[in-house]
């Protein structure tokens, strides 16, 4: 029985991970702003898998408040998941920088801001496992979404220094890059069918990564292909494509 | 995105969004001048179709458990496989299951669905406690058989015109084993086969299968199946529960989700033709009848859900897509009125795969819910040219002996027809109107004439 602690778990990814971890015997403190909507949640894991479900209030953009937000936890947690994410609108925040702050400020700030207080934790106590969702779309800046590209690009960048620094102390950073998946995020977007993915086999490629100690993530896993291959495009050429 | 129900027929592009919270949906039904909510997707024609969908998926917690009484609350998009999944190994089944598990809670209620035990038990509507629905100002209203007694009765079958269910409060039942016990007999005709179901009054599970490309002396051979659950510590077929194969299992295992295969691509049209199908049925019906063993002990899911091991099944008709034609006819003409659309079908050349008999009981529950005291029959049809024409055909047969056509099968029949054989379709209709101004409206409502 290991704690998890699931920040942003109101998003259809957190919802479908706690699920996922509730199944496979984990306590489970869920934390979003909207602590309504998760006691629905929780009360739901409880009645499903007999799980122990506490909610608790967070916001991401509030950082001021995370120190004490984990110091008010009732159990340390093993398995921190950094969910909470916002998409945003790509030409409103290019005219507005309101929205930009507000896209990279919910990616990337907010996720240093509480995964540093974490990673403290994580170090002094010689273990436990660090989940971020970042994306795909941090691999390369595209015109159509690269003001929440380029926030997740620095969110991976993050994870991939935090795995660095915590793997001597012995705890795990596991970085996941979702495709495109079906979630409120995407809601009304025509998606391609093979590429995009279940939030339900999202949380469980990334069980799965917990599990094995994985280090990258892409899921659907063709995408780490795809990722490769536009990585490889020259940039005298890709910045004369429509991306 | 475009999107179709199970009889891959009709497809329509539409604009689907979803919800997991009453705030998301009350903004999306207020904003939207005409939707339908979609669970998934397991009707066969276009009921829960339009150029705007709710998807009621993500709505999907268990509310609340009572593990004393079996009652349950659950939001609308949970499914029967999660029910099986959660409550199978506590020892609780729902109360009425169709012949797929992958259909969801608010999909069962809006179809009225009836199972293998209606004889018995009715449909899922008569374990249903109390609902909660949206309106289509907004309000969160509740229902059940004392309080928005009409409403409840609208929503009821009612193929989600009158509202969007949020929750549904209902009752399961208590099994001790995972396990069904079945006996599988014989019937050279349909006389025959129909003794079989007065002989089997008392069992709780029956249905039929029937060869409906038979003819003559032969028409309407079929096979029944009959099942009760295994209790825990029965003796099974005169044996112990060791010989039947039960030993040191725990009655309760097996409720997780089964691999699967899946038809991975449509098949081409030309298939399924009359020989081939002829060939089907005649070794379908040899292969049960030579079957030296009548009864056997079989897991809940080869009982009730023989198909879903194969996923995509429907994609065998092409893609062109078929239509599953069910009818049910008044107990009194059953007969005769199975006869005459049996011989239709011979006639016509049009040979149906599957055949499915089934004796249903009378239904109160909702205004234009299916069942009725009586015979209903099922027959799966790939598109052709020419079929349509031959159902209208199968329609005049079932309004004169005063039979209706099941709603969420159904993807073509006229509005005329939909009014001639539902008692209360005009005023279902009105009440709907009245109630909703049209905002729930699907391409089924539209043809049959209730929204339009």
């Amino acid at each position: 029985m290991r704690n998890a602690l699931i920040l942003g778990a109101n998003s259809d990814i957190g919802k479908a991970l706690a699920r996922v971890l509730a199944a496979n015997n984990h306590h489970l403190a869920l934390a979003a702003r909207d602590t309504a909507r998760l006691a629905s949640t929780a009360s739901d894991l409880t009645i499903r898998h007999r799980a122990d479900a506490a909610t608790v209030e967070f916001d991401a953009l509030d950082c001021d408040s995370h120190p004490e937000f984990y110091d008010g936890l009732a159990e340390r947690p093993d398995i921190v998941v950094c969910i909470f994410g916002y998409l945003g609108h790509q030409t409103t925040a290019q005219s507005e920088f309101h929205e930009a702050r507000k896209i990279i400020d919910t990616n990337f700030t907010g996720a240093v801001s509480i995964l540093n207080i974490v990673a403290d934790d994580f170090e002094k106590r010689g273990s436990g496992t660090i989940v971020g969702i970042s994306s795909v779309a941090g691999d390369r800046g595209r015109g159509s979404n690269y003001i929440y590209g380029s926030a997740k690009a620095g969110f991976s960048a993050y994870l991939s220094g935090l795995r660095n620094r915590l793997a001597p102390a012995g705890a795990h950073v596991v970085t996941v890059k979702p495709g495109f998946v079906r979630t409120k995020m995407t809601a009304g977007m025509d998606l391609p069918f093979l590429l995009t993915a279940d939030p339900e086999r999202v949380a469980r490629d990334i069980y799965r990564a917990c599990r094995n100690g994985r280090n990258v993530v892409y899921t659907k896993w063709l995408w780490r292909y795809i990722m490769i291959a536009v990585r490889c495009i020259p940039e005298s050429i890709f910045k004369r494509l429509r991306l | 995105m475009k999107v179709s129900n199970w009889g891959n027929y009709p497809v329509v592009e539409a604009n689907v969004s979803s919800f997991d919270d009453r705030e998301r949906l009350r903004e999306l039904v207020v904003s939207a001048p005409t939707i339908i909510p979609r669970g998934m997707g397991r009707c066969y024609g276009d009921s829960a179709l339009n150029e705007r969908i709710v998807s009621t998926l993500n709505f999907n917690r268990i509310v609340a458990f009572d593990e004393q009484t079996g009652t349950i609350t659950c939001e609308s998009g949970v499914t029967i496989a999660e029910l099986l999944e959660v409550f199978g190994p506590r020892g609780w089944f729902p109360p009425v299951v169709p012949g797929t598990k992958f259909i969801t809670i608010g999909g069962a209620v809006a179809s009225d669905i009836h199972g293998k035990n209606d004889h018995v038990e009715g449909t899922f509507c008569d374990h249903v406690l109390a609902m909660e629905l949206m309106t289509a100002n907004g309000r969160v209203i509740n229902c059940s058989r004392d309080q928005e007694t009409e409403l409840f009765r609208l929503t009821c079958g009612g193929m989600g015109l009158a509202g969007i269910i949020l929750t549904i409060t209902f009752r399961l039942k208590r099994i001790t084993s995972a396990f069904i016990r079945e006996e599988t007999l014989a019937a050279a005709d349909l006389d025959n086969l129909m003794a079989l179901f007065d002989a089997s009054a008392e069992w709780t599970y029956s249905v039929a299968w029937l060869d409906c490309l038979a003819v003559g002396r032969r028409q309407g051979r079929g096979v029944l199946l009959r099942g009760e659950h295994v209790e825990a510590d029965e003796s099974v077929g005169g044996r112990t529960r060791e010989a039947a194969g039960l030993e040191g299992l725990p009655p309760l295992r097996g409720f997780h989700m089964k691999r699967m295969v899946r038809v991975p691509l449509y098949m081409p049209g030309m298939l399924l033709n009359g020989t081939s199908v002829r060939l089907f049925n005649s070794l379908y019906y040899y292969s049960r009848h030579a079957r030296r063993k009548k009864h056997r002990v079989i897991d809940y899911d080869t009982f009730f859900f023989p198909l879903d091991s194969i996923r995509d099944w429907n994609r065998i008709y092409g893609r062109r897509g078929f239509v599953q034609y069910q009818c049910v006819l008044p107990l009194a003409v059953s007969r005769e009125g199975s006869r005459r659309l049996l011989n239709e079908v011979a006639k016509s050349g049009f040979g149906a795969c599957l055949a499915v008999l089934k004796l249903l009981r009378d239904n109160a529950n909702g205004m234009i819910s299916f069942p009725m005291a009586g015979y209903t029959l099922a027959l799966d049809f790939p598109i052709r040219r020419g079929l349509f024409e031959m159902l209208d055909r199968m329609d005049r047969i079932v309004i004169d002996a005063g039979g209706r056509l099941c709603l969420c099968k159904d993807a073509r029949m006229g509005g005329d027809t939909f009014r001639r054989s539902y008692p209360n379709a005009e005023a279902f209709a009105r009440n709907v109107r009245m109630m909703t101004a049209n905002k729930f409206r699907s391409l089924q409502s539209d043809r049959l004439g209730i929204t339009k």
